[in-house]
């Protein structure tokens, strides 16, 4: 592949639930290698946004590619082979799995054993090796036996960010990883988040402004459906535009965190 | 065209009492997501209780009170056993509603036998109405389609005129709105469920006289009203009042023809026989295909447009 | 009910269970030499394939079938038709293995029917299979030259040449036939669930939305599932085709699907082995109860209810979460609590069954005898006596249930709080 291939380009994409129209025509385009942050007050349609990226929901106009494939009207799990996880806002787990059937699960597809019905899953190898080290990754080894629905909440969080992970994917969507969480354990994600996002496209919806700012290298401010910036944080910080739609609210809010 | 005529007309009350049936079915699941399999056991204790009735008082008491005694019995239902299982889930509850038309079935054969009962019309009502062409059309029939329409255009009038219509409104698209606004759900729930029982009681009572009293009437009908549900689109009323005639007419049609498709075929210019290859195939008439017709169109459907007639939601 | 699921390597234990289980298979016949034995043990093991495949829907992909028989009855009809052209001489197969034949006609009726229903999951997915079920069960009596009509077909299954000796004349031999396929048939169903596919429908059953976002396309998940568990089911309708000699409308019917269903889910959905007790238990009510009372299906319908009501996970759970309390040594502190509430249910169960079959007197042989004999009494259902005290006993049957399942469930809940306190 071209390395100028953007990870993610967004056209002109828009969508209306009935009359009501959340997404404005968004253009965007996220390089290889970026980890690029979504902000904007809320309801201004950047879980929307996610979900329409994700296939959750079809767009209504516009298109948008994924590594240079046109992923426009792909069901999620075309998406996903294509290259793409995502976490979930609302945790998304198997609650009735164990930690390890959890992350093993979300290996399987990206290591080729698809449907199969002729393979024993606990003799393989690459699938045992590549979820164990998943569970080092996220801080979960020492709970690998433990149902996903007992967890804590912030384990929760990790087992989110290991599922979608551990499929291997280049493009990693992230919505409000810390949503919920304590100060530390905010802070215990952003670890978590930049040391398993390495070598990878990361593109996040976050809230806490000292993730946003801490993480990402570029940031883009969605307002009412509208991306009305994108620059480098320094730049975002100084947009006057940015400023008087949203940031008026952003020190307060940074300040209280 | 008489032939027709009469035809219609028979269809078309048959549907409007199945549209009883599937109407309360689809208020249910759309208001609670259960898909109660006891539908059709409540369709057939109203002709039980109905019959018992009339053996002590005659018929039209047991038009009023049959429906009734169903309707508390679907409450009841609802508050000791649904309410119960709900927490595990719709496949708990339907496997609730399972095992109630298992043990309702084998209640009634415990109760009243296995063999058909005496139910008929009520003497007032039999006989004919009016002429259509030479033919008398029975007068039971329009009765059926009277009391089948004023009881839609009655619940059509709870559903949108009154307070607690506005609410199971409400909350079937917004449950848990509906419970933060301070409303019972649960006992909206109750009234519900119970509601779909008695008007398929009411179905059982008038549709029983018409047609046969027995205990194998729940398993002959319920699959057709779970067809008309998926046919008209899951959770979509006005869906299954289209299915509903749409399958009354078709099944009221088709056990009076004779046609095959090797006579079609035939017609279009083959030439066709008992040798023919699968010539048990082309020979089936239309009025022995008849049971199958039903579950045929359901399957169509799925293939060709998975959210029924007027469905909205497509999981 | 948080079950751990613990990474094992393959270990003493799990071959201990299984070559227990063939062990029993074995010798099962050898305890009692009544004919009437070796039926019943026939059936458990057709019984045992057929739920054991029904559960590849129901507890591991989530999917409620109300229409399972039709791939083993269509199975069966496939079957049974080999079966006559092996006898005719036009068709040379082993008998022994004609069940593969019933299996791969399952697989392709599944292919075909699973492609309809599985475009659905939940509750739709349970009507349309109700409504597939039905239509198949028209088509069997519309076309009664293939498949016999109400009739249906009979066979001869002693055809073909004997291999080493065995002619399935004897009931024996076909009961060893029906056991080595259960065996079979149970480990490959248990490996099945050890593959990806395997894990990936239990993934499917829990949150199918998520497993969208790892790559797999649940309807194709469910599709897989559904035509290999009809593989099965074909290959439990053949061996009843064997073991019955004959196919007809009732092996595709409603009846047979809601048995299977009845018979799963008292075993338990939720663990390998529940349909296998399921089998068990619900062969014993069939067969055993059947020949004392005709009110059998009431009481297994109520059984059933009782189960969805109270215990959902089966009796299979209700085994293993006696596991942990046995294995701290507390299993003694319930002895007290569970015969009392045993006591009071037999009461209860009593005062139930008299009154019903006094009632099933009554109501289906209220022409002739209106006297029963139970255990040398002389009951006349005419007089108020006996109703009043078969009430009396339920009543108070129940009541006293009630309060001993409370008292149950207080020593219950101490004990498994003293074993998480010790656990952390």
């Amino acid at each position: 592949m071209n390395t100028n291939t953007p990870a993610l380009a967004l056209h002109e994409v828009r969508k209306q639930f009935g009359a009501t129209q959340i997404i404005h025509g968004v253009n965007l385009v996220i390089a290889a290698g970026e980890r690029h942050a979504i902000i904007g007050p809320n309801g201004a349609g950047k879980s929307t946004l996610f979900n329409l990226i994700s296939g959750r929901f079809p767009v209504s106009s516009g298109r948008i590619s994924l590594r240079g494939h046109d992923i426009t009207g792909c069901t999620p799990f075309q998406i996903n082979r294509l290259g793409l996880a995502r976490s979930f806002q609302v945790t998304n787990i198997f609650h009735r799995m164990s930690v390890f059937e959890n992350i093993r699960c979300a290996t399987l597809w990206s290591l080729g054993y698809g449907y199969s019905f002729w393979h024993r899953v606990g003799a393989l190898r690459d699938v045992r090796e590549r979820s164990e080290q998943v569970m080092e990754h996220i801080g979960l080894a020492r709970r690998r036996d433990i149902s996903a629905g007992v967890l804590t909440y912030a384990e929760q969080r990790a087992l989110e960010i290991g599922i979608t992970i551990a499929g291997d994917a280049p493009v990693i969507l992230l919505d409000e990883p810390t949503a919920g969480m304590s100060r530390t354990e905010a802070a215990q994600a952003m670890a978590l988040i930049q040391r398993v996002t390495q070598g990878r496209t990361l593109l996040m919806v976050e809230h806490d402004m000292s993730v946003v700012f801490g993480l990402a290298d570029r940031i883009s401010v969605l307002v009412y459906g509208e991306c009305i910036a994108s620059g480098t944080p320094a730049e975002i910080r100084a947009n006057a535009a940015v400023q008087e739609a949203y940031l008026g609210s952003l020190h307060p809010q940074t300040e209280a965190t | 065209m008489e032939f027709f005529l009469v035809q219609l007309f028979n269809g078309v009350s048959y549907g409007l009492l199945l549209f009883m049936l599937s109407s309360g079915l689809t208020l249910v699941f759309s208001l609670m997501g259960v898909l109660n399999f006891a539908h059709a056991s409540f369709y057939m204790l109203g002709a039980y209780f109905a019959f018992q009735i009339s053996t002590w008082t005659g018929f039209w008491a047991g038009l009023v009170v049959a429906p009734l005694l169903v309707g508390a019995l679907g409450m009841l239902v609802e508050r000791v056993g649904l309410r119960r299982v709900h927490a595990h889930g719709h496949v708990a509850e339907l496997l609730f509603t399972f095992g109630l038309a298992y043990l309702i079935e084998e209640a009634v054969h415990l109760i009243w036998g296995r063999a058909a009962l005496p139910y008929h019309v009520p003497a007032a009502l039999d006989g004919p109405l009016f002429q259509i062409a030479d033919s008398p059309y029975p007068m039971y029939r329009v009765f059926m389609m009277l009391i089948s329409v004023s009881m839609l255009v009655a619940v059509w009038l709870t559903l949108t005129r009154t307070r607690i219509g506005l609410v199971i409104q409400a909350a079937l698209t917004h449950p848990d709105t509906v419970q933060a606004l301070g409303h019972n759900v649960p006992r909206i729930f109750m009234l519900v469920f119970g509601g779909g029982a008695a008007l398929a009681g009411l179905a059982g009572v008038i549709g029983g006289a018409a047609f046969v009293t027995d205990p194998s009437m729940a398993i002959a009908v319920g699959p057709i009203v779970f067809v008309i549900v998926v046919v008209g689109g899951m959770g979509s009323l006005a869906g299954a009042f289209f299915a509903s005639l749409l399958i009354g007419c078709l099944q009221t049609f088709s056990v009076s023809l004779d046609w095959t498709l090797a006579g079609l075929l035939t017609t279009l210019g083959f030439s066709m026989g008992p040798d023919t290859p699968l010539w048990s195939v082309w020979s089936i008439k239309l009025s022995q295909a008849a049971p199958v017709l039903p579950y045929l169109i359901m399957v169509l459907m799925l293939i060709f447009r998975p959210r029924g007639l007027m469905g909205t939601r497509d999981e | 009910m948080n079950t751990t699921l613990r990474y094992r390597p393959l270990n003493l234990g799990r071959w201990l269970l299984w070559g227990t289980t063939a062990l029993i298979f074995v010798l099962a016949p050898l305890f009692s030499d009544a004919s009437f034995a070796l039926t019943l043990l026939s059936q458990m093991g057709i019984l045992i394939i057929f739920s054991l495949s029904y559960n590849m829907l129901l507890g591991q992909s989530g999917m409620l079938s109300f229409g399972h028989a039709v791939y083993s009855g269509l199975g069966a009809y496939i079957a049974v038709h080999a079966l006559n052209f092996i006898g005719k001489g036009t068709l040379h197969f082993p008998v022994s293995l004609l069940p593969l034949i019933g299996g791969c006609a399952g697989l392709v009726f599944g292919s075909i029917f699973g492609y309809v229903t599985t475009k659905k999951s939940g509750t739709t997915f349970a009507m349309i299979s109700l409504g597939i079920g039905e239509m198949v069960f028209a088509c069997v009596l519309m076309f009664p030259g293939f498949f016999g009509g109400e009739g249906g077909i009979t066979t001869n299954r002693v055809v073909g040449s004997a291999v080493l000796g065995v002619t399935y004349g004897p009931a024996i031999q076909v009961y060893y036939l029906i056991a080595a396929w259960a065996f079979i048939c149970m480990i490959a169903m248990f490996a099945l669930t050890q593959t990806p596919l395997g894990r990936m429908a239990n993934a499917v059953r829990d949150n199918p939305e998520r497993a969208e976002f790892i790559g797999y396309n649940t309807q194709r998940v469910r599709y897989i599932q559904l035509m290999l568990s009809a593989f099965f089911a074909g290959v439990a309708g053949s061996l009843s085709c064997i073991n019955y000699e004959i196919v007809s409308a009732e092996n595709v019917s409603a009846i047979r699907s809601g048995g299977v269903l009845i018979a799963t889910f008292i075993g338990g959905v939720g663990l390998f082995f529940g349909p296998i007790l399921g089998a068990i238990l619900f062969t014993l009510f069939a067969i055993a109860l059947s020949s004392f009372t005709k009110a059998w299906l009431l009481y297994l319908g109520l059984f059933f209810l009782l189960m969805v009501l109270y215990a959902p996970g089966g009796v299979a759970w209700l085994v293993a979460i006696q596991l942990p309390v046995l294995r701290a040594r507390r299993l003694t502190d319930l002895l007290w609590p569970y015969s009392l509430a045993i006591l009071a249910a037999a009461v209860c169960v009593i005062g139930l069954v008299g009154s019903v079959e006094m009632l099933y007197h009554a109501a289906l042989e209220s022409g002739g005898d209106r006297h029963i004999q139970w255990f040398g009494l002389n009951v006349d259902v005419r007089t108020p006596t006996p109703w009043l005290v078969t009430s009396a006993l339920l009543l108070c049957g129940g009541l006293a249930t009630r309060y001993a399942m409370q008292f149950v469930q207080r020593r219950w809940d101490t004990i498994q709080l003293a074993l998480r306190q010790v656990a952390t």
